[in-house]
């Protein structure tokens, strides 16, 4: 649920709709945007603040096979949470392992190397200082 | 004698429909995008979700197209906004310390765990105008190099283990005040002073800030740490029965460590000043960490020396620049019913003056 509530916009979707998996559903909740307040701590490690809100689209279906599913995503995605809550329910259906290698191993990877690449630009950032000649001797 | 009176609102749709127009341009130059504003005005899209309290970039972006660049016009807009949405609850605490950081740099200690990383700073550059980017808009190549998996400790936990700095820690997890479900009152906890804080104005809070550098409150502060990168976003989901990531956050983080003489409570040691600001926004986030400081002064026993930047009624109540200015700003709106009265007043008062002068030069 984490790694749909991240995904790029769309994405997900793109993974799913080549799978040959039903996905017939009824809604609990229809996608909904609304907030989450953020906090923070004072110092890193404090008491906790209200730091600010982020926007959230959260939604809940049921598989016409009984399995609920549900998602919050960050953003104003309703399309994106209908398909994290579909994989959701999916995940506990038979097509769970097939829903695991066509959409979740594929967005993992797919935002692990984004990470990965950011990660390596800040590594060239990092300062190596070097003592220049005291002039001692 | 009231007299009510209506007009106007053909003049203001049609100045709306040239504000419209205005907004768009010269039509033979190319119109920009939300998307273009989103990725290319990055910094100008972090200070509207910062001081409009609202994580979402693409909004942010929308509101600064909307708002011909205005920023603090874009922040009204996002406030607006943010009023019509449902809270869905309050995250976890965000954990700094487990930060992907794009920048992480020290002031005080030259060879840290994690080193002394740059990432995409305006530091070092000569500040001269590069017309290059007037030309075209090409990028360099940008150099890459294996990351190692190494922490990122914070750097007052470094001098914490020496007890020269005091601790941040706070057993109570209470749901902290929230001022935008409740007004702002005074006295403030450090809390809701920080909340005020990180959604103020920037310009007045680096104001604020450089006031206490220049010795109205005496804090000399250096910047233990500063870091810029993404935080995951966690809330407990009461339906699910277990908390789960819901997003994931780009901050600015700048803990300062300040000189202490020590009080009739503390001892002498380091103390420690705290600014936590959306996106990438150092200036605010040092700025915040001053202020906040500076704002200290009684819980550390130290002297209140008459300076703004001590006073949390001044500082809190005039940080917000939606409040300031929307108040500034009605003054330009009708105000002619005052204003007669005004005007009666006065000629009343100049007509009694000049009696007197009439009655004193006839003695």
């Amino acid at each position: 649920m984490g790694l749909l509530s991240k995904s790029p916009k769309g994405r997900a979707a793109e993974l799913f709709a080549p799978l040959n998996v039903s996905a017939e559903f009824d809604w609990v909740r229809n996608p909904e945007i609304g907030s989450v307040m953020v906090r923070g701590r004072a110092g890193g490690t404090g008491a906790p603040f209200n730091l600010g809100e982020v926007t959230v689209t959260r939604c809940a279906l049921r598989l016409s096979s009984g399995q609920v599913g549900h998602a919050y995503v960050q953003g104003r995605r309703k399309q994106d949470a209908e398909t994290a809550a579909l994989i959701d329910a999916l995940m506990q259906t038979d097509a769970a392992s097939e829903v695991q290698r066509g959409v979740l191993d594929p967005l993992a990877e797919e935002m692990r190397a984004a990470k990965a690449t950011r990660a390596r630009k800040a590594a060239a950032t990092k300062v190596e200082f070097f003592t220049m000649a005291r002039g001692e001797d | 004698m009231y007299v009510a009176v209506k007009g106007g609102e053909r003049a203001i749709e049609n100045a709306h429909a040239w504000l419209a127009e205005e907004r768009r341009g010269d039509q033979s130059v190319a119109e920009l995008s939300v998307d273009q504003i989103r990725e290319q005005m990055s910094l100008a899209v972090d200070r509207v979700m910062s001081e409009g309290s609202l994580y979402d970039p693409d909004l942010a972006a929308l509101a600064i197209k909307q708002s011909r660049g205005d920023l603090i016009e874009a922040i009204f807009l996002i406030r607006a906004y943010r009023t019509t949405l449902p809270r869905f609850g309050g995250s976890e605490p965000i954990d700094t310390a487990e930060m992907d950081c794009d920048r992480r740099i020290s002031a005080t200690f030259k060879d840290l765990p994690g080193g002394q990383v740059l990432g995409p700073t305006f530091d070092y550059t000569h500040r001269l105008l590069d017309f290059k980017l007037a030309a075209d808009g090409e990028t360099p190549e940008v150099n890459e190099r294996p990351a190692e998996i190494e922490a990122m400790p914070h750097v007052t936990g470094f001098l914490n283990r020496e007890g020269l700095i005091e601790e941040a820690v706070d057993a109570s997890d209470a749901p902290p005040r929230d001022l935008t479900r409740e007004p702002l009152e005074l006295p403030a906890d450090r809390s809701l002073r920080l909340q005020a804080l990180t959604r103020s104005d920037e310009g007045f809070t680096l104001g604020m800030a450089y006031s206490t550098q220049r010795g109205y409150a005496r804090n000399h502060a250096f910047v233990g740490e500063l870091r810029i990168g993404t935080v995951p976003v966690e809330m407990d989901i009461p339906e699910l029965g277990f908390a789960i990531e819901i997003g994931e956050i780009n901050v600015t983080e700048c803990e300062t460590i300040n000189q202490f003489q020590g009080s009739k409570t503390e001892p002498p040691q380091f103390t420690r000043g705290y600014g936590l600001v959306f996106g990438q926004t150092e200036r605010k986030a040092i700025s915040m960490a001053l202020v906040d400081r500076a704002l200290r002064w009684e819980e550390l026993g130290e002297d209140f020396v008459g300076a703004p930047a001590q006073d949390a009624e001044f500082v809190l109540y005039h940080a917000d620049n939606i409040q300031a200015t929307g108040f500034l700003e009605h003054i330009k709106l009708p105000h002619y019913v005052d204003f007669q009265a005004e005007l009666e007043l006065v000629r009343k008062l100049r007509r009694e003056v000049q009696a007197e002068e009439t009655l004193e030069a006839a003695e």
